[in-house]
């Protein structure tokens, strides 16, 4: 037994809105540069949809993820080390950017010089690829909830494996949204595809990076990754992808598009696991046997040996705590909810997803029943073959039985709450019939509904413990800073070569103190007053959120009823300046 | 005018390739990559691509037995000098041929694809102009000499005169009497060598050779640069002493 440790993460895909606030902030984070406008480290796509890139769950085509050989062990489906080696100069599969779409701006300058006439004028798109006029004819969510109907829907690889009748009938039954990240798989296809050992592992927190000093341009991991969520830099010519925002998960906040997710759905936390067993998991002959395979790999962090185990391997006792205290732990493992996504692709996906029973609901209350009683939706799940296929085919590799117990677990949750909820005494029979007891279903109808902010993010801060720079560090992994690499700017050999320059990192402390505090930020605190909208947790009234209006018309920092702009021991005054100076 | 052209430019050539690439390496580490485009397109790629690169690595195949493996070694394992220079002009044609064609290939797609043309730099152009002369040259001596004469066995005075050079007691006046085309080759290949550590070749020095040996996932740990945790006081206790700390 090796006890490693996972930061994961678990969606609740009930709550799921498909407002794409995680998609812009995590842009805006990170992939608010040229070279990576198609890039979407966080996307949510419509189910049924063709996902983005389009089709990319059909790996026939994509030849994503691994295989098992005939021997019993695995090799990525693109080929072994030979085989890719010999189809580096010219990957021969890798979506092109019409599998995603053509980046386009608008020619917003004309709105300004078109001389007076008739009409309005018009800002024409043009491509940011080849800085031509274009006509827009996809994006990153062109079918969102259905747009484009069933001639979109119908491209769906996962609809094309489910049968007949159930395609015909599905873009009528339900719809739901699935957002996507990077599963900072247990078993990185990517990395493996990767012929210079960019792709890593961290052995600390097992998030997957990309060394962008590493990284030659070679593109194997694009194909690699099942899911497409490395994408290819066309500036830099480098790979980059989603990166668990490990400067903030390194000191204990959650990551961005986690913090703004409106819907709250997102849980974060640590699960340990034995990282012998991986391997053997990944290649259990059977794919509907996956989903079993992996919830064995995880390790029982409350179980005496595997504590030990993890003290021996040098897992920290906070770690180890976070560990015990972890919503995904409890998701996965203890109320048996969460299901990974594609485990048939064999990465061990380690971004969990509880299945929605929203469409069960909603066509019961179409047909005039009682959506909330327990023998109406046990009978639901079981009569609704097509939504239970569909979500089969995305999360257990098409086994139905795992996915109908989880519907039908919520369901159990959804009757046994109303009863409380109308004050009748709790019906202990509901939770029976799904193996649980009435407390258990209302810890998980706490954790599910009602989880504060610690709750549902129960992150560790990393260990450094030789922290001296708090402030200006080296990060070796961030692009974007100013005038750096990430911001445009052309060095010496092309686009973005140079050295690196520091990033000046947000004091994430600061922010994270914030979040969990329970009083508002006082206006008048002078350090504490400066409010960034991008911070802004909605705590408070917003009356901090703008400076006084300065006496005379100098630059409000200038002014003298405003904060100092240096003070020292408030970091906020960094965390909060810097987006405003990058606009 | 001979000690110029054959000791001192490809010394001259031969520093600059080998400083510029540490320095390259040392500076620019973010800037070495392939600066692949095919995002932009794949068509036209695929054919061009691996035609162009297969044909290079088979014509630096040829250059390295030709030039560092002297005819009398050849010689002692029984290659006359008749089969080796039928076998090296039929390959070395034909890999030739690839390299061109496939590097037409890859400029022309270079300038008439739209993005490919906006993604190309200043210094691409200039690179494309030297490797494809270099290459050109190259092929027009051999053709030249074959087809017009009865060969030249540039084995009896090129080669020596190249293996001179790492033995630091360069021999000029050899290369003085060499066609033309040769020595515009040579001339050639040296100018590419001092521009190649400032160009987009440098990925041929990248060449992943240990994807075949290393295991396919790779662990790493966090960097150990200072970290973005509060500091600690000095009294405090450290949680854990594993291998974190002791890495540190
Ligand atoms: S999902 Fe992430 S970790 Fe998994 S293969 Fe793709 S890029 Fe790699
Ligand atoms: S974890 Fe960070 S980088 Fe990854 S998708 Fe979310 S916001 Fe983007």
């Amino acid at each position: 037994m090796r006890v490693m440790a996972q930061m994961a993460m678990v969606m609740n895909l009930d709550k799921c809105i498909g407002c794409h606030t995680c998609s812009v902030t995590c842009k805006q984070a990170w992939t608010n540069r040229s070279g990576v406008e198609y890039v979407w480290f966080n996307n949510v796509e419509t189910r049924p949809g063709q996902g983005y890139p389009r089709t990319y769950q059909d790996q026939a085509t994509w030849q994503g993820g691994w295989v098992r050989t005939r021997r019993g062990r695995l090799k990525p489906r693109s080929g072994g080390r030979i085989k890719r080696l010999l189809s580096i100069f010219a990957n021969p599969k890798l979506p092109s950017i019409r599998d995603y779409y053509e980046p386009w701006t608008y020619e917003y300058e004309h709105l300004l010089t078109a001389p007076a006439g008739e009409h309005t004028p018009v800002a024409r798109p043009r491509s940011l690829i080849s800085g031509r006029d274009m006509t827009i004819t996809w994006s990153a969510n062109w079918d969102d909830s259905l747009a484009g109907g069933n001639e979109t829907a119908a491209g769906d690889p996962i609809l094309a494996r489910v049968s007949e009748r159930v395609r015909q009938e599905y873009a009528k039954a339900f719809m739901f949204f699935l957002p996507r990240i990077c599963e900072h798989c247990l078993n990185p296809s990517c990395a493996a595809a990767c012929p210079s050992g960019a792709i890593y592992k961290r052995a600390e927190d097992g998030i997957v990076l990309v060394d962008q000093d590493r990284c030659r341009g070679w593109r194997m991991c694009v194909t690699g990754c099942p899911y497409k969520k490395i994408y290819f830099n066309h500036r830099t010519g480098k790979a980059e992808k989603c990166t668990f925002c490990f400067p903030r998960v390194e000191i204990g906040i959650p990551t961005v598009c986690s913090e703004t997710c409106v819907g709250r759905l997102r849980y974060i936390g640590l699960m340990l696991y034995d990282a012998d067993a991986v391997a053997r998991a990944a290649a259990v002959e059977n794919e509907t046997d996956l989903y079993e395979a992996q919830r064995s790999v995880f390790l029982d962090p409350h179980d005496p040996a595997v504590v030990a185990e993890a003290q021996r391997s040098g897992i920290p006792e906070d770690w180890i705590a976070a560990a015990q205290r972890s919503p995904i732990w409890d998701l996965i493992m203890r109320y048996e909810v969460a299901l990974p996504l594609h485990p048939e692709y064999r990465t061990m996906p380690m971004v969990w997803y509880i299945p929605p029973l929203s469409p069960v609901v909603d066509v019961l209350r179409d047909t005039g029943h009682d959506a909330e009683d327990a023998g109406n939706l046990f009978g639901a799940v079981d009569a609704l073959r097509i939504p239970v296929e569909y979500l089969a085919q995305l999360f257990t590799a098409g086994d139905t039985a795992p996915v109908t117990a989880v519907l039908r677990r919520l369901a159990a949750m959804r009757a046994y709450q109303r009863r409380i909820n109308l004050g009748e005494p709790p019906d202990e029979s509901i939770a029976a019939s799904v193996g649980m007891t009435g407390e258990q279903i209302q810890d998980m109808y706490r954790l599910l509904a009602i989880a504060k902010y610690d709750e549902r993010y129960v992150i560790p801060a990393a260990h450094a413990e030789t922290a001296q720079g708090l402030e200006e560090l080296a990060t070796g992994c961030s692009l974007d800073y100013e005038g750096g690499p990430g911001m445009g700017g052309t060095g010496p050999f092309g686009e973005s070569s140079g050295r690196y320059a520091p990033i000046a990192v947000e004091n994430f402390r600061a922010l994270a103190d914030r979040q969990r505090g329970e009083t508002f930020v006082d206006p008048a605190d002078p350090s504490r007053a400066r409010i960034n909208l991008l911070n802004w947790d909605g705590k408070g009234r917003p009356a901090g959120l703008f400076p006084p209006r300065p006496p005379s018309p100098r630059r409000p920092e200038e002014s003298p009823g405003n904060p100092p702009k240096e003070s020292p021991g408030s970091p906020e005054e960094k965390a909060s300046g810097s987006p405003e100076e990058k606009q | 005018m001979n000690t110029v052209l054959w000791v001192i430019v490809p010394y001259l050539s031969i520093v600059v390739f080998v400083g510029g690439l540490i320095w390259r390496h040392r500076y620019d580490k973010f800037g070495w990559t392939t600066r692949s485009s095919q995002l932009y397109e794949s068509a036209v790629l695929r054919w061009g691509s691996p035609l162009f690169h297969f044909g290079v690595l088979l014509v630096l195949i040829g250059h390295v037995v030709g030039l560092l493996v002297p005819k009398s070694w050849t010689e002692a394992v029984g290659i006359s000098e008749h089969s080796y220079h039928l076998m090296a002009v039929f390959l070395g044609t034909v890999a030739g041929m690839c390299t061109l064609i496939g590097m037409a290939i890859l400029i022309a797609r270079r300038r008439l694809v739209g993005p490919v043309f906006a993604a190309t730099t200043r210094n691409d152009k200039a690179m494309y102009v030297v490797l494809g002369s270099v290459i050109v040259l190259g092929l027009l001596a051999t053709v030249r000499a074959n087809a017009l004469g009865d060969g030249y066995d540039y084995r009896e005075t090129v080669s020596p005169w190249f293996r001179s050079l790492f033995y630091l007691s360069p021999d000029p006046e050899v290369m003085a009497e060499v066609p033309l085309g040769f020595q515009l080759h040579v001339l050639a290949a040296f100018v590419l060598f001092a521009f190649w550590p400032f160009t987009r070749l440098v990925h041929a020095f990248s060449a992943p050779v240990g994807y075949l040996t290393r295991p396919y996932v790779v662990y790493r740990s966090r960097d150990p640069h200072p970290g973005l945790r509060a500091p600690r006081p000095g009294w405090d206790t450290i949680p854990s002493s594993g291998r974190r700390t002791a890495a540190r």
